[in-house]
């Protein structure tokens, strides 16, 4: 049990998740945070560092430095992770922070984003990898609109696991009837959205109640601690494991004497799961033929899914070059070159229709024109403006493109590497959009 | 052939498919790469990563080792022989003609060390053969000013990191368009942790300069850190030589780079040590790291790494 007082700076030894070593079979979880200012997100995920002992003792010893000399009575977790009201003190650009922990069962990596809607453009980025995010609530205030903002902006994403996390709970008396109202607040209004696991953990990340060790103070819930659930909660079948999609990304020809005419098809399977001797169509050509080996360093694998990287032999001697795909017959992904998708924009520059673009989706690279701007989003509302005429940075939109080649794609529901794409200004290079395909009209 | 039992893939396997992927990716869009290789054992990962990414073809890029002239005996050797195993080509950039050349002043003093001077080397050595890219082993982890760093992380015409400069990356689509002059730092183990990279050494067995594990050798002691002995640093009144059982976490220059007091001679042993140790790499073995997170901010705007 946490020992209230234990936590003043010296909430050593926790027994859960003293990270020893990761064990080689733990497997890897990527999260994103999201919380408005002073939710305590700088808190939480310093709680989860340095309960989990796996914030360095020199970081650590900084804090407890920095925070001795501040007097702060407690050792102020938020310093560990630099919290970004620091940053913007100091004026460093807002951005994502990447921050690393592990525990005996898995390794963790942290997408940490500010809250705020000048920076929608940073969560979006800091979500597009995740398969969780933990949505930071303060006990007090409950569903407020940034909450709404970050929950819709992780549907959108489809993240496939979403954590409020209840925050403060030690201001609100450890109120079981609080957090029971605040959790059926968000239900009624999660429904609308489109995600299947939610859940609910009250927490103080001050004294690291249900974070990292069940709290005494809250008998009265029986959920998971926050690690535990991060630890646990099933993240095998988040990928697309049922329609084949193998991206080519390199054509291997060594043409050496050793190795006259090996030809393999290296890349990441991005849905799926292939085999040799599974008969395959290479797109967008459309020519058949059928996988004879997969193999990584020369070692023979009888089954490739995604994250995969792996090289793909083939049995015809067919012209497959970087950008095409193989899938299998019966289930292929749309060709097309007439798009509909969501984006958020990312540029000073405002997007508007006509505008012209660099597309990079899957390991292709394209151009596009914007050929309609369907509405702009308004992300706290969910509202359609449809007078909108254009997007600007941190909008998110409906758009309609058209490219020079077909993509060859999924709706980013069924598939999220096959269905994303970003957009390229070809004067400044600079990224300018992610966009989320639709499916064709 | 490997039988795949289950779909759940270990967070090891997951790192070196995105690694693998972010090598091919940037031998797809850039032109003229380079992989800087110090001889560390992050860089080393690197070279198994392009294997994994490229083989049974060559590299699409050079080798290039940015030497100070201050390594260790036992890295040069180590350099030699696996590049040589590899049958790959390397570039030797080298800190003393950068001298020779009044590109770069030598430091003087007690103190003194050669790893500010690499930047110019470096930035030299990109002019001279026109690369485009340099893939690097540095990691987010290693220290607070790099938590925000990209895998595809962009620099200016004169060879410098500017925050407005820096793209986005989405899911895993990597912009790698630069203009004539630019050029890219892509840092495939941006996402692993130093014990990662410990692990994955062990389960894919690969071989590493022996000063990584306990040897006996003469060092001194100085503001509180044991350093090899060396020809390049004078002692000080008081320091004197002792014979000791050492090893080193960390691999640059004789100047600057700490031992521990370790009995550590396998990997395992290594491994265990590292988990259990939490002080990072870069605060407890190398000395002039000991600046604020702001001087490491700096020097990445200077294209030191
Ligand atoms: N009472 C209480 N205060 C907290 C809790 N979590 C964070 N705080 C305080 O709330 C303030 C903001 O915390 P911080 O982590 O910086 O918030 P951020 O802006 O979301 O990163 C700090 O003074 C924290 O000490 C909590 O669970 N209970």
């Amino acid at each position: 049990m946490t020992d209230s007082e234990g936590s003043r700076g010296t909430a050593r030894g926790t027994t859960v998740g003293l990270a020893v070593g990761v064990e080689d079979e733990a497997e890897l979880l990527r999260f994103s945070t999201a919380g408005s200012v002073d939710d305590g997100k700088s808190t939480l995920i310093g709680r989860l560092l340095y309960d989990t002992k796996t914030a360095f003792e020199d970081q650590v010893r900084h804090v407890e430095d920095v925070s001795r000399r501040r007097g702060d009575e407690r050792v102020n977790l938020a310093l560990l992770t630099d919290g970004l009201r620091a940053e913007r003190e100091q004026g460093i650009t807002i951005d994502v922070a990447y921050r690393y922990f592990a525990t005996r069962r898995r390794k963790f990596i942290i997408a940490d984003t500010p809250g705020h809607v000048q920076y929608t453009r940073n969560m979006v980025t800091g979500a597009s990898t995740a398969s969780l995010s933990i949505i930071l609530v303060d006990a007090r205030q409950g569903l407020v609109e940034q909450s709404r903002r970050h929950a819709f902006i992780a549907s959108l994403l489809r993240i496939p696991h979403l954590v409020f996390a209840v925050n403060k709970m030690d201001l609100v008396d450890w109120s079981e009837a609080r957090f029971l109202e605040i959790e059926n607040e968000f239900r009624n209004f999660a429904a609308r959205l489109d995600v299947q696991d939610i859940s609910f953990i009250p927490v103080s990340a001050l004294t690291g109640a249900n974070v990292v060790e069940r709290s005494r103070e809250m008998p009265w819930y029986h959920g998971p601690t926050l690690l535990y659930h991060l630890e646990t909660v099933h993240i095998a079948s988040d990928r697309n494991l049922i329609d084949v999609r193998f991206p080519v990304q390199r054509v291997i020809r060594p043409e050496s004497s050793e190795y006259p005419d090996y030809r393999g098809y290296a890349g990441q399977v991005a849905g799926g799961v292939l085999r040799p001797g599974d008969e395959v169509v290479v797109l967008p050509s459309g020519l058949p033929t059928t996988v004879t080996r997969i193999e990584q360093l020369g070692e023979d694998l009888d089954a490739a899914f995604s994250p995969m990287s792996v090289t793909v032999h083939l049995a015809d001697d067919l012209d497959v070059s970087r950008g095409d795909m193989l899938c299998r017959p019966n289930n292929q992904p749309v060709v097309g070159q007439d798009l509909d998708a969501m984006i958020c924009w990312m540029a000073e520059r405002p997007l508007s229709a006509k505008s012209r673009y660099a597309i990079k989706h899957t390991t292709r690279w394209g151009r596009a024109v914007v050929t309609d701007l369907l509405y702009r989003l308004d992300v706290n509302t969910g509202h359609r403006d449809e007078a909108s005429g254009e997007l600007k940075l941190n909008d998110l939109g409906r758009i309609r493109l058209r490219t020079t080649a077909p993509l060859l794609y999924d709706p980013y529901r069924r598939n999220r590497i096959t269905g994303s794409f970003i957009l390229v200004d070809e004067a400044t290079n600079g990224t300018v959009g992610a966009g989320m395909l639709l499916p064709p009209e | 052939m490997t039988t795949i039992r289950s779909y759940r893939r270990s967070h090891l396997r997951v790192l070196e498919d995105e690694a693998v992927h972010i090598l091919r990716e940037l031998a797809a869009e850039r032109e003229r790469p380079c992989l800087l290789f110090s001889g560390g054992k992050d860089s080393i990962v690197l070279l198994r990563l392009a294997e994994k990414a490229f083989r049974p073809a060559r590299f699409p890029f050079p080798l290039m080792h940015i030497d100070t002239g201050h390594n260790f005996p036992e890295t040069m050797e180590y350099r030699d022989r696996r590049i040589a195993e590899l049958g790959e080509r390397l570039i030797i950039a080298s800190v003393q003609d950068s001298i020779d050349k009044g590109r770069v002043t030598e430091e003087t003093g007690p103190r003194a060390s050669r790893n500010r001077l690499q930047t110019t080397t470096l930035l030299d050595a990109i002019e001279e053969h026109q690369f485009d890219a340099a893939i690097g082993g540095a990691r987010r982890d290693e220290e607070r000013a790099r938590a925000k760093e990209r895998i595809f992380s962009h620099r200016d015409e004169f060879g410098q990191w500017d925050p407005k400069n820096q793209r986005p990356e989405l899911w895993s689509l990597y912009n790698g368009r630069i203009r004539r002059g630019e050029h890219l730092r892509v840092f495939p183990l941006s996402n692993w942790t130093e014990l990662d990279v410990w692990q994955y050494i062990a389960i894919e067995d690969i071989p590493l300069p022996s000063i990584y594990f306990a040897h006996r050798r003469d060092v001194f002691e100085r503001d509180g850190m044991l350093y090899a002995a060396n020809p390049f640093v004078k002692l000080l009144p008081g320091e004197r030589i002792q014979n000791q059982i050492v090893r080193f976490r960390t691999i640059g220059d004789m100047t600057c780079t700490g031992a521990v007091a370790s009995d550590a001679r396998s990997l395992e042993a290594v491994i265990a040590e590292v988990a259990a140790a939490r002080v990072t790499e870069r605060g407890a073995t190398r000395a002039d790291d000991r600046f604020t997170e702001a001087a490491m901010e700096d020097r990445k705007r200077e294209g030191y790494f």
